[in-house]
């Protein structure tokens, strides 16, 4: 059985319909990306996958669960975490806390014992602290622990925004360009990172991305979607090869 | 320089970092614990106010600062408290039994009114907040058999298990200070435990924390309810130290000066609040003083100066009826507000971090360190 499965979901705003029944399902352990010209519907796909949006019709289903119904708070409880393409992270706060509210859907503390910050409360901090320390350490991010995120660079967000994912220990991790705006040596550790992710952490990997270098270094399945509708499936190679996806994009 | 080798993760958890931590509070507090044997009754009476604004400033901290909800209906949960207090000590409840009653019926309070806070934002979530402020006051007004109306009513001595605490004595002084602390306490532990960093996130990025597993509603309320909870103690104390509560006590304009206390103090951090509540309690009896004396001074400067002696009176008359015009008090607070958000967004505690951080820099301190820049737009589409 597929981890993650998505079946005929559709998207309307108003008249247009910018998901139009799309189908497909992730394998556990791999890493499958979403291409496509801009508009085509991806990041879309990615909000309804987190739940932001509500889908039209259609079902989405997690290890076999039918996920569509379920509120967007605890999506991450389930396994699900996710990057933004034009990154949302907590500016007036440090690396740190960004990282630690990735471990919130693992919170276990009472709101009473917090406000006394019990040693029960403490206990589970430090828990959290370990936890995120591994995700600093498999990242390199040690330099930037206490640093503000409004301080730091567009390409150290892009990686601090993969690891604040990561904290939540997800099963299937949605990362959404996750090279826009890196260079090319940005890119390269990037494309490094995915893999790890995968083979290290054997988290399952659904990618947007629009770099083709990156989506042909890392993927194992491509889905090519146009106008919110599916055009190709496949390794890299096929679908790239394939007569639809090519006009799509070079409009033969 | 000071750095600090970490090497345990409770390092960054405990409250007092470093030694350094220690001396510094554990002289603020010394000199607090003198106060009240060293100075005048007249000071000491300006601390205390200094505390329950402080504390009160520390609960807007929470809602505002942390979560980024703004709100100007704290007013009339300092009435909440105050009356809550005032009514249970008139039917013979003690201090240790209304204290607490007053903050959880002022904290369901608070839940109540953060539920429109899950649908509104910005501007509009302000003017719902000042709705409610007017149907408090109203209410006030109006229920005249709890609240004797616009009579006002009077609050007895706090009796604290048997030992009465008079309003300008030491024993009130102290409790206000300790009411203080815990409530400092209670912020930083929220700060430092899941809660915290979700009224944070929220704050930061509602999309972001929604997909960390933040339930946006349930924090919202519990922001809301835990901020009119500890505004709500700050009422009990202000019921005492007031002796005669009043519906026209708690207007708008008080919780204009509650949302000044963050502003001026800085809303990113508690000392914000404490530093904010000095500044305005302390400016209210500067503008008093100021009323006399300014128009006093200047015409006299003006004679000096060989102005006419009754070009002189004129101008000393004109002062002192702008001094005491209706609303001159709302137009300065406006004006240092608007001051503070143009050339002091971080507030006073955010200028002393410079200035620390000047000589711990020192020859190094760069201009442009705290010079504010263009972020990246963050993306609209989603909210």
């Amino acid at each position: 059985m597929s981890l993650f499965t998505v079946d005929g979901i559709s998207l309307q705003f108003g008249g247009l319909r910018a998901v139009d029944s799309v189908s497909f399902s992730v394998e556990k352990g791999e890493i499958f990306t979403i291409i496509g010209p801009n508009g085509a519907g991806k990041t879309s796909i990615f909000n309804l996958i987190s739940r932001l949006y509500n889908p039209t019709s259609g079902k989405l289903f997690f290890e076999g669960r039918d996920i569509t119904e379920v509120p967007p708070h605890q999506i991450a409880k389930l396994g699900i975490a996710r990057t933004f393409q034009n990154i949302e992270l907590f500016e007036n706060a440090t690396m740190l806390a960004n990282l630690l509210v990735g471990r919130h859907c693992h919170a276990t503390t009472q709101l009473w014992q917090e406000m006394l910050f019990l040693p029960s409360v403490r206990r589970a901090e430090m828990d959290h602290r370990r936890k995120v320390e591994e995700v600093i350490e498999f990242l390199d991010l040690q330099a930037y622990r206490d640093k503000l995120i409004a301080g730091l660079p567009y390409g150290v967000r892009k990686v601090i925004e993969v690891a604040r994912a990561l904290c939540s220990e997800p099963k299937l991790i949605l990362l959404d360009e996750p090279s826009s705006g890196l260079n090319v040596e940005e890119t390269d550790d990037m494309s490094f990172w995915i893999r790890d992710i995968r083979t290290e952490l054997g988290i399952t990997v659904l990618m947007v991305e629009h770099d083709m270098t990156l989506v042909n270094r890392v993927s194992d399945r491509v889905l090519a979607l146009n106008y919110g509708k599916v055009l190709a499936t496949g390794t890299p190679a096929e679908v790239q090869a394939h007569p639809d996806v090519i006009a799509a994009y070079l409009g033969a | 320089m000071r750095f600090i080798f970490k090497t345990d993760y409770d390092q960054d958890i405990r409250i007092l970092k470093h030694g350094g931590y220690w001396w510094s509070y554990g002289i603020l507090l010394a000199v607090l614990a003198l106060v009240p044997f060293t100075v005048g009754s007249y000071l000491q009476s300006q601390i205390v106010f200094v505390f329950i604004y402080a504390i009160v400033g520390v609960a807007l901290m929470i809602l505002t600062g942390f979560t980024g909800q703004a709100s100007l209906g704290h007013a009339a949960f300092l009435a909440i408290g105050a009356y809550t207090a005032g009514f249970l000590q008139s039917h013979g409840v003690p201090f240790i039994v209304y204290f607490p009653v007053a903050a959880i019926l002022t904290g369901a309070v608070g839940a109540l009114v953060g539920f429109p806070a899950l649908r509104l934002t910005g501007i509009y979530l302000v003017i719902a907040t000042i709705a409610f402020a007017f149907i408090v006051e109203e209410i006030l007004a109006r229920w005249e058999s709890v609240t004797y109306g616009n009579e006002g009513m009077r609050v007895r001595t706090l009796d604290l298990l048997g030992q009465p605490l008079p309003r300008d004595g030491e024993g009130f002084y102290f409790l206000c200070l300790a009411i203080l602390v815990g409530a400092i306490l209670l912020a930083l532990n929220l700060l430092r435990s899941p809660t915290g960093r979700a009224f944070v996130a929220i704050r930061d990025s509602e999309t972001a924390g929604k997909s960390m597993g933040i339930d946006l509603a349930a924090y919202k309320v519990k922001s809301f309810a835990i901020s009119a909870a500890v505004t709500g103690m700050a009422g009990v104390l202000f019921a005492h130290k007031m002796t005669f509560i009043s519906p026209e006590m708690f207007t708008l304009l008080l919780s204009i000066e509650f949302i000044m206390v963050i502003i001026i103090g800085g809303a990113f951090g508690v000392h914000g609040a404490v530093l904010g509540a000095i500044f305005i309690v302390m400016v209210d009896p500067f503008l008093t003083a100021l009323k006399d004396d300014l128009p006093v001074l200047v015409s006299d400067i003006g004679a000096s100066l060989g102005m006419a002696r009754d070009a002189a009176g004129r101008l000393r008359d004109t002062m002192s009826a702008i001094g005491s015009a209706a609303g001159l008090k709302g137009a300065i607070y406006g004006l240092i507000i608007m001051m503070f958000i143009l050339f002091e967004p971080y507030g006073l505690y955010g200028r002393w971090l410079k200035v620390k951080l000047f000589f711990q820099l020192f020859p190094l301190y760069k201009k442009a360190t705290f010079k504010r820049q263009k972020t990246y737009v963050k993306s609209e589409r989603n909210r």
